[in-house]
């Protein structure tokens, strides 16, 4: 055992664990944003808007991040028609993947908003976009807090992933480092310890022991 | 955009073996790791909710320590760390001799992720009977195991099929990762596909069919089951 190792890596460290951090705000920001767009048309009465955010979300959900890499990794030079590299085309992947869950996310706090809020609103004359933004949104927000405090831990050990397009995350770094000096032990105990007391911390501001059921 | 659409090359040999043995790694491993992940969250999610602390306390530190550390890591952990840990022999034995190392690793690691998962599920669900089910059990002269194991465990299972499916769900995609450790399952096949052919477009869009077509189905079987078992019990339990 040399656990000299780690500290000697510590700036390639640091770096990895500043791209999972930037992968893990950037899908976060970006997710929410075009998520909640997403909710938007998934709850619209018009059909030709909500069946296709429908199918967007439910291809998303069904396959690998894994393979959702892979196809922008292969897809975005080809679109664009020049060489992007791993990084453009990781955050891509992440924000597209993660809109869909934080989709879901949004729609579930909307849907547990109890139907009458919704008369009681109107009865007051509140147009559809005022009922929304002034009765629905506020109340729904607090349900999704714990939900998209999830999604971020679960985001977070997804940044991992990007191993496979050698994007340098955090376990990557780490990886190139047990590699190089044949170091295994040392450096994958280190990355998961470090992963477990992040995750660990954020799942205590959840208090995600106390809800009824994890999901 | 400029690409070459050429979706006959997936019929070619021996590009379509490769899809065809990738969805059959891809099956093989989501139920390894699923029927592992079952009997540990059975047993880890039935520790957690009884009335002994030092056994809660053990149950509780399995769920935090393999729901918080990345499934990627613990896949790493398996396969390049214990073989080191664990005593000489055995550490051989698993590089050299233990059949399948690649699928077998991949099982272990996902299986036992997916398993603070389930136990989470189970937990869930054994609480919400336990108070009035488990008295009257032991009332009836039943053992506490025989309470867990003809009572409050069959009753939990049917009430929490629907989340159980979604973490079958989550198992079948996190099998991806086996491909990280050299396990050719259906997304290694379509990339090293894409490797050969540069057609990744129809690789990769084989690919994500099949996930959905896996997914669609495994949602249909459990949705039957889930019609099959609490048939009997509509109304009453629920």
């Amino acid at each position: 055992m040399d656990w000299s190792i780690i500290w000697n890596a510590r700036s390639l460290l640091a770096h990895g664990l500043a791209m999972s951090g930037l992968l893990v705000v950037t899908g976060a920001v970006g997710g929410v944003i075009l998520g909640a767009g997403l909710a938007l048309l998934r709850i619209s009465p018009y059909r030709v808007l909500s069946l296709p955010a429908a199918a967007y979300v439910a291809v998303m959900r069904s396959v690998p991040l894994i393979l959702v890499l892979f196809w922008f990794y292969f897809m975005l030079p080809l679109l664009t028609g020049h060489p992007l590299g791993a990084l453009s085309s990781a955050l891509t992947a992440f924000v597209l993947f993660e809109a869909a869950f934080y989709c879901e996310i949004i729609r579930a706090g909307i849907g547990s908003v109890p139907k009458g809020q919704n008369q009681a609103a109107a009865a007051t004359g509140l147009k559809g976009w005022q009922i929304l933004r002034l009765v629905i949104l506020p109340q729904a927000f607090a349900a999704m807090v714990p939900l998209f405090l999830n999604q971020v831990i679960i985001l977070f050990q997804d940044t991992s992933l990007v191993y496979v397009v050698t994007l340098h995350d955090f376990l990557t770094a780490a990886n190139i480092v047990a590699d190089q000096q044949e170091r295994p032990i040392e450096m994958y105990t280190f990355v998961a310890i470090v992963y477990f007391v992040i995750c660990y911390c954020i799942s205590l501001l959840v208090g995600r022991n106390k809800g009824p059921v994890f999901r | 955009m400029n690409y070459n659409w050429d979706w006959s090359v997936l019929l070619q040999s021996p590009y379509l073996g490769w899809l065809l043995s990738g969805a059959g790694w891809t099956l093989a491993v989501s139920a390894g790791s699923w029927l592992l992940a079952l009997a540990v969250g059975f047993i880890i999610g039935a520790m957690r909710s009884l009335p002994w602390r030092p056994m809660r306390l053990l149950a509780g530190i399995y769920v935090e320590l393999f729901r918080n550390v990345p499934p990627l890591v613990q896949l790493f952990l398996w396969f390049f760390v214990f073989p080191e840990i664990v005593p000489n022999a055995m550490g051989m034995w698993i590089k050299r001799g233990m059949p399948l190392p690649e699928f077998t690793t991949t099982v272990v690691a996902v299986g036992l992720f997916a398993g603070s998962r389930v136990a989470e599920q189970v937990r869930a669900g054994v609480e919400t009977v336990q108070t009035r089910l488990l008295p009257a059990a032991l009332a009836t002269g039943l053992t506490p195991l025989q309470a867990y194991r003809l009572v409050l465990l069959p009753i939990a299972l049917r009430r929490i099929i629907a989340p159980l499916t979604s973490e079958l769900l989550i198992t079948i995609k996190m099998s991806s990762i086996g491909l990280t450790i050299g396990l050719m399952e259906l997304t290694a096949q379509s990339r090293q596909i894409e490797n050969y052919t540069f057609h990744g477009f129809e690789a990769y869009a084989v690919a994500t069919a099949a996930y959905l077509v896996i997914g669609l189905f495994v949602t249909w079987v459990m949705h039957v089951v889930d019609r099959r078992v609490t048939g009997g019990l509509a109304g009453k339990g629920r």
